[in-house]
């Protein structure tokens, strides 16, 4: 491997035996299907799944738009109330005491169940949805947030105090800087959650959406669709990942370096 | 307490401080160092070294005694003092320049106003060109420097440094030691210094003062009579070795 390769190359480069893997796979998939004869309700081959995938791609697609509005729309209320909780309990060691039991009650809460009952009380639309990616997604951001904080070295606080700032100040210097590494990699835990999560709140009741067409398909045998909306969904997510990585490399280019040097 | 002439720029009267557990840290440390003078604090590791200069820098509260500075108490107080602690600490997400600005950045001064200040010391600190480098970019000895200047910038009455050189290769050291009282002569600076390195403290030092270990107080404190600059040949001189003798014997002592 040589170190003067570009970042992009380099990337590149890493992800070519998953493509590998997966070429493999499929070509297995597809010629076991094709040997044994199986019917495509059971298991569609890969082929028929991405040309029935592609006769449908309009619908595909016009259920793929509301998936991302809920996806985005729920994770940015995600990360906005991740945000805020994890400042209030840096700022105060009482409602630390007050809100950790309760964040990781709300990791015990059965999805399962839960997201029936949003949809009886709040209706198809946007808001039920939006509730349960934001359980689902919320936690990982809140305690990445709060342990990056917590983190900090304690030298570096003194040495912040030393030179006489505020709580506020040590906050915007140091604590908060210091944690946007742990950020970014909760960020990626949450983001993957978040779309998986859209898709299991439409699945049990939308009137549009990947959720629900798959749903739909499932009902009337069409596996072949259900798979496709599925490789939709799994594009979705790896894009949503793979940003997560340039937003970073913009926001906080010196993390990379730092850790190389060490 | 006895009274004291004008000539004490920081008095440390009788500080004691105790953390849980079966022994206190201080057990009554008392010693004053003068306007412009460069005094050492060596001791056991463990004795409470690290814990006297966050009592003096004000950043923890002494159980008892007091810190005066310039005949004013100044316990609890962190203005009039500069702290470096034992890691540099320089910030990845700065640049080196920032880095040196942020104690007066910290102190409400405007970024373009704490550059101004900052920016005429790097030829004097050695990284003139490195303004806008970030700390990776930096050997472990420039670092160092780098954080004295961050130190020394805040213009605070008095300088504490904790052990700045004890993660260098020791002939970094050497050389860092050397710049220090090079440095030093262009500058006013009160500075107490922790080490663990006897010949630094007496390379370096007007005065040496010596912790016995915890619960620690003075247990001797030496003046250095060598001339400045100090030069790298002292090392090896009579005066130099009697010194160092004189501490080491006082460090052995488990009396
Ligand atoms: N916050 C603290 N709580 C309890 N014990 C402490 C604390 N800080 C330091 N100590 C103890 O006080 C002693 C002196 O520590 P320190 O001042 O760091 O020693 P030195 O710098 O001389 O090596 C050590 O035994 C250490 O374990
Ligand atoms: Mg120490």
């Amino acid at each position: 491997m040589s170190t003067t390769r570009t970042g992009g190359r380099r990337t590149i480069s890493a992800v070519v035996p998953s493509l590998v893997l997966v070429a493999l796979g499929l070509v297995a998939w597809q010629w076991y299907v094709t040997a044994a004869d199986v019917r495509p309700q059971i298991l569609p081959s890969p082929l028929r799944v991405a040309t029935q995938g592609w006769a449908f791609h309009e619908q595909i697609w016009a259920n793929t738009l509301p998936t991302m509005q809920v996806t985005a729309v729920g994770f940015g209320v995600s990360l906005a109330l991740g945000w805020a909780l994890a400042i209030a309990v840096d700022f105060s060691p009482w409602l630390r005491r007050a809100l950790t039991p309760l964040l990781v009650a709300s990791q015990t809460l059965p999805i399962i169940a839960i997201a029936p009952l949003l949809i009886i009380w709040f209706g198809f639309g946007l808001l039920p949805k939006v509730l349960v990616i934001a359980l689902v997604t919320f936690f990982p951001i809140a305690v990445g947030l709060i342990e990056g904080f917590a983190a900090t070295d304690r030298q570096a606080t003194n040495l912040l105090r030393s030179m006489g700032a505020s709580r506020w100040k040590q906050f915007r210097y140091v604590r908060l800087p210091g944690a946007m590494p742990s950020f970014f990699t909760a960020l990626r835990i949450g983001i993957t959650y978040a779309v998986t999560g859209a898709i299991f709140a439409e699945y049990v009741g939308a009137t549009a959406g990947l959720g629900i067409f798959m749903s739909l398909q499932k009902n009337s045998f069409r596996t072949d669709l259900v798979l496709a909306a599925v490789v939709v969904t799994a594009l979705l997510s790896v894009t949503l990942f793979g940003l997560t990585y340039l937003v970073q490399r913009l926001a906080i280019p010196w993390h990379g370096k730092e850790r190389r040097r060490a | 307490m006895p009274e004291r002439g004008h000539e004490t720029k920081l008095v440390l009267d009788d500080l004691r401080k105790a953390y849980p557990g079966p022994l206190p840290v201080l057990d009554g440390v008392t010693f004053d160092v003068a306007p412009g003078e460069f005094v050492s604090v060596i001791g056991p590791s463990g004795c409470g070294k690290s814990t006297l200069f966050n009592v003096i820098a004000g950043l923890e509260r002494p159980d008892s005694g007091r810190v005066l500075v310039d005949g004013a108490d100044a316990t609890g107080h962190v203005e009039p003092f500069a702290y470096m602690p034992q890691q540099d600490l320089l910030f990845p997400w700065r640049t080196v320049l920032d880095n040196t600005t942020l104690g007066l950045e910290v102190a409400g001064m405007s970024r373009r106003a704490a550059r101004e200040r900052a920016r005429p010391l790097f030829a004097e600190f050695g990284l003139t060109g490195f303004e806008s480098a970030h700390p990776y970019e930096l050997s472990g000895g420039m670092r160092q420097r780098a954080a004295l200047l961050r130190t020394v910038v805040q213009d605070r009455a008095v300088l504490l440094l904790d052990e700045p050189f004890g993660a260098l290769d020791s002939l970094t050291r050497t050389d860092m030691q050397t710049w220090l009282d090079g440095v030093r002569a262009h500058f006013d600076w009160t500075v107490l210094l922790i080490t663990h390195d006897i010949r630094e403290a007496v390379f370096l030092s007007d005065r040496v003062v010596v912790l016995g270990p915890r619960p620690t107080r003075v247990r001797r404190e030496v003046t250095v009579n060598l001339p400045r600059p100090r030069e790298l040949a002292m090392i090896t001189s009579p005066r130099f070795a009697a010194v160092e003798e004189e501490l080491l014997g006082v460090l052995r002592d488990r009396s």
